[in-house]
């Protein structure tokens, strides 16, 4: 069992909600993502996604967008991912994963890079332009080295026929999208949100982690109240670009986001 | 995913729906002009001094490029299925124009992205766009060109799909878009196999066309896959030289790679990134080309080879002095490469360039190229 498996098999006895936060790597810095990262984890997150910046982030909306550009100016690659993997790995032993495009990996070398993350510590993967179809390969390398690739599934991709098919190869968890469109920070949540998830969940008993446009502590209880799961990444960007102090005001609000969906209300 | 395999049924259901066939050819003939005359350019032949060069007049066609084929097909596509919004991409403007027009005529609403370098390099066309009642949204993102202006209109498509047909204008993205435009674009190839076969009693020795994301060349070579004897040459954009490292060139500076949903052959760093490409024809500047591309190259049934801004500017030059047609930047490519072919094969062979669209929108280019102050 690895970490991520372990997490939910605990979290879903003790009834605890898991909450995911995203960072791209390198930004603004490679320190300071470590630095942040951990401040997240005092803050009370259980899982850190680390962002490998990509040029073409078809799926993110302009807060990934600018940070993975700002990331590959200052001159962070894959390589510096996994080295700044390993480094956080050496400081927490919470579940860690990469989000990333599947271009930079598959240049790399898809062996040769899961071969690196697992030594690295990453427990596995999100790929959101690798659609389940196309993934076979992927997986079956990740798999060898008890690594998961976690898939997506969004409201466009709705069929219950469909929604089967990305379940029943699902790893670790399903990252349900909670939205019709890209990243980034929303004002409020789709009404559609709790029948959607009521639709995935009726299909499989995997854990449900909610993302994409969640940003206050508000909507995060109501989503960890509907899966077992709240992802949240523009918002904590949008936090590091305006604050003086990112990892203080990072800790800040990802504390208020954990009691909120820890209360019992 | 959901959407792409709607988009794919519908697209095989047309394929033997008499109605929508019907309809498409209607459009075709009397909207966008077709069949587009085969010409036989006796005066640029005459002066390269070897073989006999035809010329396929899509930049006859309305909107003076072969991009409207593809963009009637799929939007009549969009119509059945009760898609009232359509949103496209564009590098030179001639598929945003192609796509603004068909929306006009078939009563949809019309979202097209230009990179916001294209925009300035082709304000022309973004005018013509809006005539048409089109709304022009400017990418700033990334390297503000083609691939950007996809990147913006994926997002768009997935966050509106339920309204929202994404008309993509070259044979590349995920599966069914390669497969579809081949399809819509084979009419290029279907007439020109016939009209050779007229005119010269036989088929050609040659074809040539230019590879941007390879709409044109994939719809000219398609139906002429089978016919051995008959040699495919695709002219991807040479821009300042490979050595410059400032061009379009998939074929000799890239490698395989997965961008915008498809695995071909792509421009990328050491590191996966995307890099940024040149052309002086907007149409030929993305960083990828349509996946059946990098297949016939693969397996040695097309040859891709480049012509530089330079050579293509000569092109240009020489189709307009010889033969009184202004080509459009990208075919020019084309053109020029074929002109250099013809003077050094044998007056028995036949060489047909897919002259894929017209140059008025390049004026301004050009002019600034060879040192012209307008």
């Amino acid at each position: 069992m690895n970490r991520i498996d372990a997490f939910f098999d605990t979290a879903r006895r003790s009834k605890h909600k898991a909450l995911i936060a995203y960072l791209t790597v390198g930004y603004p810095t490679a320190g300071a993502t470590l630095e942040i990262a951990k401040s997240l984890i005092d803050g009370g997150c259980d899982m850190i996604e680390l962002g490998i910046p990509f040029s073409d982030p078809l799926a993110d909306g302009a807060t990934i967008q600018r940070a993975s550009q700002h990331a590959l100016e200052s001159g962070i690659t894959p390589r510096k991912c996994l080295e700044v993997a390993a480094e956080l790995r050496k400081r927490v032993d919470i579940p860690l994963l990469f989000m990333g495009y599947y271009n930079p990996m598959l240049h790399y070398g898809l062996e040769k890079f899961c071969a690196a993350s697992h030594k690295a510590g990453i427990d596995g993967f999100i790929v959101p332009d690798l659609p389940p179809d196309e993934g076979s390969e992927a997986e079956a390398v990740m798999k060898k080295r008890g690594m998961d690739l976690v898939y997506l599934v969004a409201p466009t991709s709705s069929s219950e026929e469909r929604l089967k098919f990305i379940a029943s190869r699902a790893q670790g968890f399903i990252y349900v999208v909670s939205l019709k469109g890209v990243t980034g920070a929303r004002s409020a949540i789709s009404n559609d949100l709790d029948e959607f998830i009521t639709r995935v969940r009726s299909v499989t008993d995997k854990p449900l982690c909610v993302g994409f446009g969640i940003s206050t502590a508000e909507q995060a209880q109501r989503v960890a109240r509907l899966a077992d799961g709240v992802i949240i990444g523009s918002r904590i960007l949008d936090i590091i670009e305006k604050s003086k102090r990112p990892a203080a005001d990072v800790k800040a609000f990802i504390q208020e986001v954990r009691t909120a969906i820890d209360s019992k209300r | 995913m959901a959407a792409l395999d709607e988009l794919e049924r519908a697209y095989r259901q047309s394929r033997r729906d008499r109605d929508f066939k019907a309809e498409l050819n209607a459009m075709l003939k009397d909207y966008a002009g077709r069949p587009t005359p085969l010409y036989f350019a006796s005066q640029l032949t005459k002066h390269c001094g070897g073989a006999r060069i035809y010329l396929k007049r899509e930049d006859l066609t309305h909107t003076g490029a072969h991009k409207i084929n593809n963009a009637l097909g799929q939007g009549l596509l969009a119509k059945r299925l009760g898609k009232q919004r359509v949103v496209a991409e564009t590098g030179a403007g001639q598929h945003g124009v192609a796509t603004a027009t068909v929306c006009a005529v078939l009563d949809m609403e019309c979202v097209v992205y230009m990179g916001e370098e294209d925009v300035q390099r082709q304000s022309l066309n973004v005018f013509r766009m809006k005539l048409l009642g089109a709304e022009v949204r400017p990418v700033a993102s990334g390297s503000r060109t083609l691939k950007d202006a996809i990147n913006e209109a994926i997002r768009d498509w997935v966050t509106n799909v339920d309204t929202t047909h994404y008309l993509l204008g070259s044979a590349l993205g995920p599966h069914p878009y390669p497969m579809m435009v081949r399809g819509f674009q084979s009419v290029i190839g279907k007439e020109a196999r016939k009209q050779i076969l007229k005119a010269a009693g036989r088929l050609p020795d040659y074809i040539v066309a230019c590879v941007g994301g390879g709409s044109n060349s994939i719809g000219i070579f398609h139906p002429f896959l089978n016919d051995a004897d008959v040699k495919l040459i695709g002219v991807e954009a040479g821009g300042l030289g490979i050595a410059s490292g400032k061009h379009s060139a998939r074929f000799s500076g890239g490698s395989i790679g997965v961008l915008h949903g498809t695995k071909s052959y792509v421009l990328q760093d050491e590191h996966g990134q995307i890099r940024e490409t040149h052309s002086i024809s907007a149409g030929l500047d993305y960083p990828g080309v349509g996946p059946e591309h990098s297949h016939l190259m693969e397996t040695g049934r097309a040859q891709y080879v480049t012509a530089t801004d330079n050579e293509a500017l000569e092109g240009f030059k020489l189709l307009s002095e010889k033969e009184g047609i202004i080509p459009a930047l990208e075919s020019a490519h084309a053109l020029y490469y074929a002109a250099k072919l013809a003077s050094e094969l044998s007056k028995s062979k036949i060489v047909l360039v897919n002259l894929s669209g017209r140059g008025d929108k390049d004026m301004g280019i050009v002019a600034k190229a060879l040192g012209v102050k307008l």
